[in-house]
């Protein structure tokens, strides 16, 4: 496997203003990183959301397209003057086509100190079963 | 003010280059590579008696977090541990980072360490660090000559 392990150190990326319509809030909207993995019975997908909280998490899922977004409200300190920045404070956005059928009803999701889990359970109807094979 | 009305069905080579300049402009406003920083980010905001620092961390225990001050230095060290890799799971994709982080800061001032506080609610860190009251500023009234 070549990347076993992936590097912390990573920016936010942020969503290209240029990609559809323009926003009606004039806020920053990062690409939250996400893992994506897969087993025999469900789809796993973990985003990086710090700042999001279980409220402000909107998961969609349309036809085939799953968005994930959050709104994020950022704290403002009276009395401080924000001197230093490493990270921008924004709302996030992200949508993956699903190749696959789900059962809808019972995906979940969870928010956890900034982490957004969801389990979808994939389709009785396109479980991968392993054919056996006479020996003629 | 004379303006030319082209018809529309005619070839415009203004119009296409229009279109070329966008096409072009396009690939370059896709998203970047993501950029190497520091981890964790850290954000400061300094006040008069104290300074916030805030810290985005997030999928950690905070139990994992260790925080140290001294006089003026702050240190962060932690681990963010990554997936439990269980058999028969397959990668789709693969972003989020894991593993150890180290960070120390250089403070405006000297804190005190006894009063530090600090949170972890959604994924953010906020440390409060008061500044310690030897290192305060004191006003000095100027006594007039008796």
């Amino acid at each position: 496997m070549e990347d076993t392990k992936k590097n912390l150190n990573v920016e936010k990326a942020q969503v290209p203003e240029t990609a559809g319509a323009e926003r009606t809030k004039d806020r920053t909207v990062f690409i939250p990183a996400v893992d994506i993995l897969e087993d025999a019975n469900n789809l796993y997908l973990y985003a990086d959301m710090p700042g999001a909280n279980d409220k402000g998490v909107n998961i969609t899922l349309e036809n085939d397209v799953l968005t994930i977004e959050a709104q994020v409200d950022g704290v403002s300190f009276e009395k401080h003057n924000t001197t230093y920045t490493e990270y921008g404070i924004g709302d996030y956005h992200r949508a993956f086509t699903l190749n696959e059928a789900f059962e809808r009803d019972k995906i979940e999701a969870k928010m956890k100190n900034g982490v957004l889990s969801i389990v979808l359970p994939k389709a009785e109807a396109v479980k991968t079963r392993s054919i056996p094979i006479k020996a003629g | 003010m004379i303006t030319i009305e082209r018809p529309s069905w005619r070839w415009d080579p203004w119009k296409e280059m229009d279109r070329m300049q966008r096409e072009v402009s396009s690939i370059f406003t896709l998203p970047r590579p993501r950029r190497v920083a520091s981890f964790p980010p850290l954000n400061i905001h300094s006040g008069d008696e104290d300074v916030i620092i805030t810290s985005e961390i997030p999928g950690i225990d905070p139990a994992d977090v260790d925080l140290t001050v001294t006089g003026d230095t702050l240190t962060i060290k932690g681990t963010r541990k990554p997936h439990e890799v269980k058999e028969g799971l397959t990668w789709h994709r693969r972003e989020r980072g894991s593993g150890d982080f180290f960070r120390t800061v250089q403070l405006p001032y000297a804190v005190d360490a006894g009063k530090v506080q600090a949170d972890y609610v959604n994924g953010v860190l906020k440390i409060v660090l008061p500044r310690a009251e030897a290192d305060k500023p004191r006003k000095i009234t100027v006594k007039p000559a008796s």
